[in-house]
């Protein structure tokens, strides 16, 4: 299991967790898993022809995953995902 | 220390109903203002938004005119209920004619827009005062922000000025001198072991979890606002209207976007005629993605994972607002200018020895996008240019001399000259020699 850290704006559509342990091969599998056993996601992490939504940025541990293999970068065990909004900075 | 998310406070409508709340620019939503910075129903991000019909009635460009100089006199158009009782002299910066540097790089009408002239030296005042008087309405602990380094002397004077700790995220690879000056106001700096990029990554879970006011993240909403008083000032000192082209540099994007925000505004108003101006942004090219995205005619932004520039201020290889600013350049008719950075320290000599402007990075940057923008043909001859210099040079030393050998001077030839002996005989030898 690989555990995905969901920001506070997205706590109230995952249960109000912090962090989701989910199943998956790659990053994408992993969000799939996270979509399906929370759905009111999936309106905020996919866009309408379910890619990624823009405003989100993927993180596999410290890398942001468009660096790496985008949504198929493979997963191991101890990896963190985490999401966090694109808006900040600058 | 145990510290947990701030309760923002209930929905309350500004005194007098000019700040409609926070809406959404993805999605539209509108909701009141909170230490918010993305929408709850689409991750998009939030824009403040106003009620200009009420301000229109309420404000005039005479009552301005009695006003006293900086930001505070564009209250209304602003995110602030009230003038803070403490706040930096921030703006009302000259905006001069550069037309030495204009001849030299093919535009008659260059102005440039001094605001290395800010308390702290850069236009990040502007903004952070902004988020700074939220932050206090919001009665949050600490001041915080993750910086390429203008914002961190920025960060830390407001917060010096208005009494609240802070804590300013760096790059631990930062020129000295934009650290030292934001130690010097007491702030706490925490150099982070990465790039822009990663600092920014750790401030979103700092703000995230500890709730403390990270200007350019949880109240960035807010702090993006105080860009527009750079072109309220622009439009006021050209007469109430607004020039052919605006030429700032690019970093996150947001500050072109809240230049074109901001005419957009004051056509609103009625303040000034309603013309098409174009938006050209400036890039260091070893760190630009949003000229890259320019140059191959697309909106989404591939971020750079390591920056390669002396361009330290604009190395942002993931920018928030890249999208929206390369495509105000494009519909605009304007560009996004990718420069060497040879051609910056080109052009921050070009500005400190033809005008007696000394600029940071970014601003050699800008002026060199003005060059290259006019080689393009986006900028004519014979246009109106308004150039942002938005930082001193004193910020980054080693800048003005990239690229050239050091020279000891000659009799005419300026340079450090050698230690002379303390008398006129051996200084009058040497001078002519």
């Amino acid at each position: 299991m690989s555990q995905v850290r969901i920001p506070p704006v997205l706590r109230p559509s995952a249960g109000g967790l912090k962090n989701v342990d989910v199943s998956g091969a790659t990053v994408g599998e992993a969000l799939t898993a996270l979509i399906a056993a929370y759905p009111a996601l999936r309106s905020r992490l996919l866009d309408d022809g379910g890619g990624l939504n823009r405003f989100v940025n993927v993180f596999l541990n410290e890398t942001d995953v468009r660096h790496l293999q985008a949504l198929d970068t493979p997963l191991t065990a101890t990896d963190t995902i985490l999401l966090l909004p694109a808006m900040a900075g600058g | 220390m145990a510290v947990e998310a701030p309760v923002a406070p209930p929905p309350a409508p500004t005194a007098d109903g000019r700040i409609r709340g926070l809406r959404c620019r993805n999605c539209g939503l509108l909701r009141p203002l909170a230490v918010e910075y993305v929408c709850g129903a689409c991750f998009g991000p939030l824009e403040v938004a106003y009620d200009l019909d009420l301000i229109g009635r309420t404000l005039s460009r005479d009552d301005l005119s009695r006003r006293p100089a900086g930001i505070w006199r564009f209250l209304e158009l602003l995110p602030v209920d009230a003038v803070p009782a403490r706040s930096l002299a921030v703006g009302s910066t000259p905006l001069v004619t550069a037309d030495r540097i204009g001849a030299a790089i093919g535009v008659e009408r260059l102005l440039v827009k001094d605001d290395t002239r800010n308390p702290t030296l850069s236009f990040k005042d502007r903004a952070v005062a902004i988020a700074a008087a939220r932050a206090q309405s919001f009665g949050l602990e600490a001041l915080a922000c993750a910086s390429t380094g203008n914002l961190a002397g920025a960060t830390a004077a407001a917060a010096a000025a208005v009494g609240l700790p802070a804590y300013v995220f760096v790059p631990a690879d930062l020129e000295p001198a934009k650290i030292e000056h934001a130690l010097a106001y007491g702030a706490t700096v925490v150099p982070i072991d990465g790039t822009y990029d990663d600092v920014n990554r750790v401030c979103l879970e700092v703000a995230d979890e500890l709730g403390w006011g990270l200007v350019n993240v949880n109240l960035r909403p807010f702090y993006a606002e105080g860009s527009k008083t750079l072109a309220y000032e622009i439009a006021e000192s050209l007469g109430w209207r607004l020039p052919d082209v605006i030429v700032a540099p690019v970093a996150s994007g947001a500050m072109l976007t809240k230049l074109a925000k901001a005419f957009d505004e004051l056509v609103t108003l009625g303040w000034v005629p309603a013309k098409p101006v174009r938006f050209v942004g400036g890039q260091a090219a070893g760190c630009g993605p949003v000229a890259n995205a320019f140059r191959d005619g697309r909106s989404d932004i591939e971020p750079v994972r390591t920056p390669d520039t002396i361009v330290r201020s604009l190395a942002i290889g993931n920018p928030a607002d890249g999208r929206y600013a390369v495509e105000l350049a494009r519909s605009s008719a304007g560009s996004v200018e990718a420069i060497t950075d040879d051609e910056t320290a080109n052009a921050i000599r070009l500005a400190a020895t033809l005008e007696g402007i000394y600029t940071e990075t970014a601003g050699g940057v800008t002026l060199a996008a003005v060059a290259a923008a006019s080689r393009r043909g986006v900028i004519r001859p014979d246009d109106e240019v308004v150039a942002l210099l938005t930082g001193n040079g004193l910020k980054t030393p080693d800048a003005v001399r990239y690229g050239i050998e050091s020279r000891p001077a000659e009799p005419g030839r300026p340079g450090l000259a050698p230690v002379i002996p303390a008398r006129f005989s051996a200084f009058e030898a040497w001078l002519t020699a």
